[in-house]
């Protein structure tokens, strides 16, 4: 049976990506945030899994507006890196693991999530910095199969907090019914507070983002209480995409142990978080 | 400066890209999301005003485009992360256009992310 061993929440800026790809990060600007990565780089390497789920969304790039899925799976033995319009990220191509993301979508189907089916897909910044947070020196190939799992937080109405946990918890169930003995890690991607556009441009939540990193490992039922008025209030019209999260840490167990979080400001205009959690923990009876 | 967008919200300064917007701004963002092609980009330096054409902008979204009025873009339905295709071909940074909706220069705009990022008020 499968098994979730941890789950990341980590913000794909892009500028993360570019600062690791040209080499910038002892740069002072960028120091802190990456020495703030390493113990949870270092604890990740001893933890490996067999296959990754990253959830994440695009930014115009894999996809764009004629078709906006709410939430949608990717199928593909092969995911290329795609060109944002300044050349690809210098970093692997990802091998996908077909035969799990269609036992996850019937499971989910089942369970009344109606996924899109990406067949073929670019994967962006918003999946490739994520899997640079956790291993940044790839090599070759990443260090498992890793699965695209889709969402629009760019175009209103995006799915609401309780619906993305309650997609987690399913994705967790669904996970468990997979009959192969599998390690599986999942990745929560974007946030935290920002806003790129309007006068408000360059808004940073810092008491908003800290309740939020405490209440997604203690209390994440609380996050659902929030509306996406709530949220693009309080953590900017794209902090809205923390949102995310919720289904990452809604497929791990109720009671999960922290190995690491830290939390920067600025990655450009982001302001830029990472929690690790250890799903292999005894849980209450 | 910035006329400031009619929000879906009661949320100042803070443009949501709704179902309304998006419907307006369709042709444009098509036009920046052409944009990450290499050769997109030299079909469209070589002439800006028929590429808007064949796009079918509107008469305010291809002046928007050709002034390179950010702010005027994002009232008429631009979506942020696919303006920012025509601003990377011109070389500018997401806190260049930061600086340009809040009123500021990009130098201004980065020591205030620098210095913790903006408050509300
Ligand atoms: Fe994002």
């Amino acid at each position: 049976m499968a098994e979730v061993i941890w789950g990341l929440a980590t913000s794909h800026v892009p500028s993360i990506g570019a600062a690791m790809d040209r080499g910038k990060t002892e740069d002072p600007n960028w120091k802190g945030l990456f020495d703030g990565y390493a113990p949870a780089r270092a604890w990740l390497a001893e933890h490996r899994p067999d296959v990754a789920i990253v959830v994440y969304n695009d930014h115009a790039n894999g996809i764009d507006l004629d078709v906006i899925p709410t939430f949608g799976i990717g199928t593909a033995e092969r995911y290329e890196v795609a060109d944002e319009g300044f050349g690809k990220r210098p970093v692997p191509d990802v091998v996908g693991d077909p035969d799990l993301s269609l036992h996850l979508l019937e499971s989910l189907v089942d369970d009344g999530f109606d996924l899109t089916v990406f067949q073929e897909l670019d994967v962006d910044h918003g999946f490739t910095v994520p899997l640079s947070v956790w291993t940044p020196d790839p090599g070759e190939s990443w260090p498992c199969p890793v699965i695209p799992f889709l969402v629009n937080v760019i175009q209103y109405p995006q799915p609401t907090a309780a619906r993305c946990y309650a997609l987690g918890q399913a994705l967790g169930r669904a996970i468990a019914s997979y009959p192969k003995d599998v390690k599986v890690a999942i990745l929560g991607t974007g946030g935290m507070s920002h806003q790129l556009a309007g006068a408000r441009a360059g808004y940073i939540n810092p008491e908003f983002d800290h309740m939020f990193l405490e209440a997604i490992e203690k209390d994440p039922a609380k996050l659902t209480t929030l509306s996406r008025e709530d949220y693009i209030r309080e953590a900017g019209s794209e902090g809205i995409e923390m949102i995310m999260w919720l289904i990452m840490r809604g497929a791990l167990n109720d009671e999960v142990t922290k190995v690491h979080s830290h939390y920067f400001v600025p990655a450009s205009n982001t302001a830029a978080a990472i929690a690790l959690f250890d799903n292999r923990v005894p849980q209450p009876a | 400066m910035s006329t400031d967008t009619p929000s879906r919200f009661d949320l100042p300064g803070t443009p949501v890209f709704d179902g309304q917007t998006s419907r307006r701004g369709l042709r444009m963002n098509k036009l920046f999301m052409s944009l990450r092609s290499a050769e997109n980009r030299e079909r469209f330096l070589a002439d800006e005003a028929a590429y808007c054409d064949e796009f079918r902008l509107s008469p305010e979204q291809k002046q928007a485009v050709l002034d390179r009025d950010w702010q005027a873009m994002i009232d008429l339905g631009g979506s942020i992360f696919y303006v920012y295709k025509l601003a990377m071909m011109d070389g500018r940074s997401m806190q260049y256009l930061g600086g340009v909706f809040s009123g500021m220069t990009e130098e201004e705009f980065v020591a205030a992310m620098r210095a913790g990022g903006r408050r509300n008020g």
